[in-house]
């Protein structure tokens, strides 16, 4: 779509998402992490100038270079005022109390780079991103705390969009924000210069929080779509970002990613118009993504082949997860199931989860049938789980209706989630008009 | 929740090529235990071949077969509340089809 045709009020908000925390991660590597709202003061009264002049001038030329060029003379004025501030200001305010601490407050920035220069180039914007995503992926934070503060920072997301993918009160998230960035604020982390040990040292917590935040996305408890599939979309970008440096470039980014691709490739299929979950047996396969499935199969060579910081031979629990949702999107081979399921035993072995524990289970239905099926489900003793008692439902439908049904009550005992018990509810339904006709 | 090693013995060395059916069967077994959530660790299998047992007196023979006609052929690491639970999940293990034994040993931690 051709930005010219949109008007600001509809432009705005688009840009914003995008540039905004670019504009904040190119500031804030200039003048260190200690003065992140410094950034982001500038960042946001770019945005504010933008709305204000846009609205009466109308759209610039190229609205993206505008941005940029405000933003550059902010910083500008805002170092010209600092300089003042400290050769003429500092004589007279020595004798102030009051002000003398206001001076020591702001005395902290590094002067180092006050000259004026702050570019805004492709590759400054990529480096100061990645910068910041490891900056973000702060050990001493919880992961959870991350996630959320990667879709503040890197994601531009609001306070109120974040509580709302993660179905938490605002009021939470506006705390558990503040004191991750004090945290952030208080970690002596490099950001000028990316360090080689660093990114070494912090390149799994990287992943593994791409990895939630995608998750957070395609799993989510949410329902709003919109949402969901811009937390994707954003774990995708970030992933990318990491692809274009060659420190970070590891198979195991390249198994994430090309992960992720084949995930998304299914979201609308997943779904169905009124936002209620489709079963993948059941999904329109003419609307998975070609081009995503593509990309993924792109990111999965990669992700095997290796490269000369890191050799391609061993598996993570990426690879195999990408591999799995490779399987996924090819419907027809015929020993299918069995792939994914020796894969699934690999991946059991790496990390053990519920979730993947039922998977596990589920390829086994496929391969080995329900019955004997039935009896490794319920070795698995997860008598809370939802999913666990759903699997059972589906594993009895055919055989015990009576079992099934009982399974799928207890499912939606266990549920949050309003679509999922209306799916239950159906399927509970066709079970009883089975039962009865029989 | 103990640990408990389950030592796999083998005493028929000419079949110690497991058929791709006999690997499915073992991953199967495994991927069962772990999602259980009952494995600690996966453990590892011994060569055969390249063995050697070292004896006082700096008497060294090949491998472990001079006295025993059982050898070891791998161990892993179970969790469960009880060594009867442990010895339920090592009665799956399709060694036994292949005249394969396997022992359960608690793990001592020290007090």
């Amino acid at each position: 779509m051709g930005e010219k045709t949109k008007s600001p009020n509809e432009l705005l908000p688009h840009l914003f998402r995008l540039e905004y925390s670019k504009m904040t991660a190119v500031l804030c590597r200039h003048f260190g992490l200690k003065h992140i709202e410094i950034a982001e003061d500038i960042a946001s009264e770019t945005f504010l100038k933008a709305s204000e002049v846009w609205s009466t001038d109308g759209l610039p030329e190229n609205p993206t270079a505008w941005l940029y060029t405000v933003a550059k003379n902010k910083t500008k004025d805002y170092l010209k005022r600092l300089t003042i501030f400290e050769t003429k200001i500092k004589e007279t305010i020595k004798t102030n109390e009051f002000l003398r601490a206001r001076y020591l407050e702001q005395s902290e920035l590094d002067f180092s780079h006050s000259d004026t220069f702050v570019d805004f180039t492709q590759q400054t914007i990529s480096d100061s991103q990645l910068a910041m995503i490891f900056a973000v992926c702060n050990p001493a934070i919880s992961t959870e705390t991350q996630i959320c503060l990667a879709l503040q920072i890197l994601c531009g997301f609001s306070v109120e969009e974040i509580a709302d993918a993660f179905l938490a009160k605002t009021e939470t998230i506006k705390k558990r924000l503040l004191r991750a960035r004090a945290k952030l604020r208080s970690d002596n982390f490099q950001i000028k210069v990316l360090q080689e040990a660093t990114i070494r040292l912090r390149l799994d917590a990287v992943l593994r929080t791409l990895y939630l935040l995608f998750n957070e996305g395609y799993f989510s408890k949410s329902n709003n779509n919109l949402i969901r599939k811009d937390l994707c979309s954003e774990a995708i970008r970030l992933a990318l970002i990491l692809t274009e440096d060659q420190l970070t470039n590891t198979p195991k980014t390249n198994a994430l990613l090309a992960l992720m691709c084949f995930q998304s490739s299914r979201f609308d299929a997943r779904i169905n118009d009124t936002g209620k979950a489709i079963l993948f047996e059941q999904q329109d396969k003419n609307l998975w993504d070609k081009e995503l499935i593509e990309k993924g199969n792109y990111y999965l060579v990669n992700a095997c082949s290796g490269n000369e910081n890191s050799p391609g031979e061993f598996v993570t629990k990426y690879h195999l997860e990408a591999a799995i949702a490779y399987w996924h999107t090819t419907p027809t081979d015929k020993n299918k199931w069995e792939h994914i399921l020796e894969l699934y035993n690999h991946l059991i072995l790496i990390e053990y989860s519920p979730m993947t524990a039922l998977n596990r289970t589920f390829a086994f239905a496929k391969v080995y049938g329900n019955e004997r099926a039935i009896k490794e489900t319920e070795k698995l003793n997860l008598n809370e789980n939802n999913y666990y008692h759903t699997l059972l439902g589906y594993l009895y439908a055919d055989t015990d209706v009576g079992k099934a049904i009982a399974h799928y009550n207890n499912a939606i005992s266990y549920t949050k989630s309003k679509t999922e018990k209306k799916t239950l509810m159906k399927e509970i339904e066709r079970l009883n008009k089975k039962r009865n006709s029989s | 929740m103990k640990e408990f090693v389950l030592i796999f013995r083998l005493n028929n060395k000419s079949d110690v090529k497991p058929s791709p059916e006999q690997i499915q069967e073992r991953m199967n077994w495994l991927g069962s235990i772990a999602a259980q959530n009952k494995l600690a660790d996966k453990g590892k299998t011994l060569s055969i071949g390249n063995a050697k047992t070292v004896k006082p007196g700096n008497v060294v023979t090949d491998g472990p077969y001079t006295e025993i006609k059982e050898f070891i052929s791998g161990f892993m690491i179970v969790k469960t509340d009880t060594i009867e639970e442990a010895v339920e999940l090592a009665k799956g293990n399709p060694i036994f089809k292949i005249g394969g034994n396997v022992e359960v040993r608690e793990v001592v931690i020290p007090k």
